[in-house]
């Protein structure tokens, strides 16, 4: 089997780096960062922290050179899904692409380029910490399921979640991925811009009565506009919450908007509340709260380019 | 006529140094060393004009001539404590109130029977030093009854101002202004905050959906719900306030924005806490603006 990684950064590169143990799998890793890619190639790939891991997989940061693929993983930030899929999409004509990115409309985006797309959530979490080298800080389960929009098989689904656990990422193959996938961007959704906006970690977030009843009015959009879908959640996004405050958790957790914010980057706020929002209009559900805050963030990112 | 500005920032600053061409003026300051700049060297005003004025400060009450017109101009966080610190004192003054917000008058009402007026401000201005200030918005004050007075009281004291070279202007009934003023302020100076982004072009914006001018339209447009339901018909309309304000070309830092970023509390109570505390009484659901008071509240909490 063979699978490229689309965006080998910190969440990309512990599938590449998990999946390149196995005798069974080539994996290739695509990504944009040159200092990153030839050090996987001249150092392999290593992870430390959570797991460790040290494989070898190929990697590029040239599209022409990637071999036809089974599989295709994108793990790009959300934004770059387009440009990203759209170089990769000639080695994955016979095969099937996932994604494992935060947020809502990115299978959407693949489905542009490709036949058969896998929609996926992902909770395992790192940060690159040398190139070459990922500290991984959190493990976590992944769902896969087939798109219904352009839909992977779903054997093929299940021959990349098989893959995935006995890797090392434990991986479900499920009929309908939506359920956690909507868990997972109504719990972003309600806490990662409180944080972007007031500065405060999670837990303090958390710790405010009444910032903590504003996470439950976004959350409560949100599942508005899941139910709206037919989509029945896995579990509660506010009992995520409440445990992710807890000390031993993610209590002192800067959300990555938070930190993307502080380095004035670019955030994912389109894919989440954004998301979320577009989706409440295709399905006449209300959501000003998440209309407010996705206007709210835009603004701080309309600021930097003062 | 003996005047004492209560509170001498920017605006403070801009009455007393106007006023005291006109009048016998006094300030009292928050800070010792800024009594005794002005004891010394007086207030000097730039920009839109360009003079000096000398005048008497001092951070005790006791000290100053007791005033028949006191100008509170202190920010909306001090308000109560300065308003404490003259109980007893000047009972033939009449108290002028030209906070941001609604409440103001009450909160002074709280701690003494002085008669009162109440105002709004649109002028501004920028704090160079302790004794200089730069007036930069000629904008006018306008003034109206509230407990004790009557509209010829407001009109006697936008007749001072306007002959100190400030702008001001009477009405029988401030309500109507001070409340496009509130939703006004509710609202800008919330984005403003939260954003980062003085309040320039972005605030009018509506050719895309996450354009920045849905979300103040949204904030106004439940203002002026609460307004309708408080049988108060409002004198300018805050949306056009706002794009008027955004054509002017300047770019204005709201004082909530300042007060972000220099970590300092912010007048979100006076101003958003005002605006939602009546719609909880006449019972009008006001969600954004209650999301915009926890956030900064929230902020607020980020520094301390």
């Amino acid at each position: 089997m063979r699978v490229c990684v689309v965006g080998c950064g910190a969440v990309g590169s512990l599938f590449a780096a998990n999946l390149a143990t196995l005798d069974d799998v080539e994996v290739w890793a695509y990504d944009l960062a040159r200092e990153h890619v030839d050090a996987i190639n001249h150092d392999g790939l290593r992870l430390t922290g959570a797991g460790e891991v040290h494989s070898h997989p190929h990697a590029t940061a040239d599209a022409a050179e990637l071999p036809p693929c089974d599989f295709g993983i994108v793990a790009t930030k959300a934004m770059h899904t387009d440009p990203a899929v759209a170089a990769t999409a000639h080695a994955f004509s016979d095969g099937c692409v996932a994604t494992v990115q935060n947020g809502i409309g990115n299978e959407e985006v693949i489905a542009r380029h490709v036949e058969r797309v896998i929609r996926g959530t992902t909770f395992p979490a790192g940060k690159l910490a040398a190139p070459g080298v990922v500290q991984w800080d959190v493990k976590g389960d992944t769902t896969l399921g087939p798109f219904e929009g352009r839909p992977a098989p779903l054997d093929e689904v299940q021959r990349l979640a098989d893959a995935c656990t006995r890797g090392g990422m434990p991986t479900t193959a499920v009929e309908d991925a939506r359920g956690p996938q909507w868990r997972k961007v109504i719990f972003n959704a309600a806490t990662n811009p409180l944080g972007a906006l007031t500065g405060l970690t999670h837990g303090r977030v958390c710790e405010q009565p009444a910032l903590r009843a504003l996470a439950s009015r976004l959350v409560d959009e949100g599942k508005a506009v899941a139910a709206a879908q037919g989509i029945t959640l896995d579990s509660d996004p506010e009992e995520l919450i409440d445990y992710a405050a807890r000390p031993d958790v993610a209590y002192g957790h800067k959300a990555s908007m938070l930190q993307d914010v502080e380095a004035m980057r670019r955030t994912e706020v389109d894919y989440l509340n954004g998301g979320i929002v577009e989706f409440g209009r295709r399905h006449g559900v209300p959501t000003p709260i998440n209309e407010s805050i996705w206007a709210l963030v835009k603004g701080v990112e309309a600021s930097w380019e003062q | 006529m003996r005047v004492c500005i209560v509170g001498a920032g920017v605006i403070g600053s801009l009455y007393a140094a106007h006023l005291a061409r006109v009048a016998d003026v006094s300030a009292l300051t928050r800070r010792e060393e800024h009594a005794r700049a002005i004891n010394e060297h007086g207030l000097r005003v730039t920009g839109r004009a360009d003079f000096s004025s000398r005048l008497e400060a001092s951070t005790s009450p006791d000290d100053l001539p007791a005033p028949e017109l006191a100008i509170v101009a202190c920010k909306g966080t001090d308000l109560d404590d300065v308003s404490a610190r003259l109980e007893g004192r000047w009972p033939d003054a009449t108290m002028l109130t030209v906070q941001n917000g609604i409440g103001a008058d009450e909160i002074v009402a709280a701690h003494g029977p002085w008669r009162q007026l109440t105002a709004v401000t649109f002028m501004s201005g920028t704090r160079h030093s302790d004794t200089e200030v730069e007036y930069v918005l000629d904008t006018a004050t306008w003034i109206g009854p509230a407990r004790g007075t009557t509209a010829a009281d407001a009109e006697a004291v936008a007749e001072l101002i306007a002959s100190s070279g400030l702008k001001a202007e009477a009405f029988p009934d401030l309500r109507p202004a001070q409340w496009s003023k509130l939703i006004f302020n509710a609202t800008v100076n919330t984005v403003a905050a939260l954003t980062g982004l003085p309040h320039d072009a972005h605030f009018a914006e509506l050719e895309h959906p996450t354009d920045l001018g849905h979300l103040v339209k949204a904030l106004i447009d439940e203002g002026k719900a609460v307004a309708a339901a408080a049988g108060v018909e409002l004198a300018d309309d805050p949306w056009e306030m706002n794009v008027l304000a955004t054509r002017r070309g300047s770019r204005h830092y709201p004082s909530m924005l300042e007060d972000v970023e220099a970590h300092r509390r912010t007048e979100i109570d006076l101003i958003t806490g005002a605006l939602v505390r009546e719609a909880h009484r006449v019972a009008v659901s006001v969600p954004l603006h209650e999301t915009m008071q926890r956030l900064v509240k929230a902020k607020e909490a980020s520094w301390e």
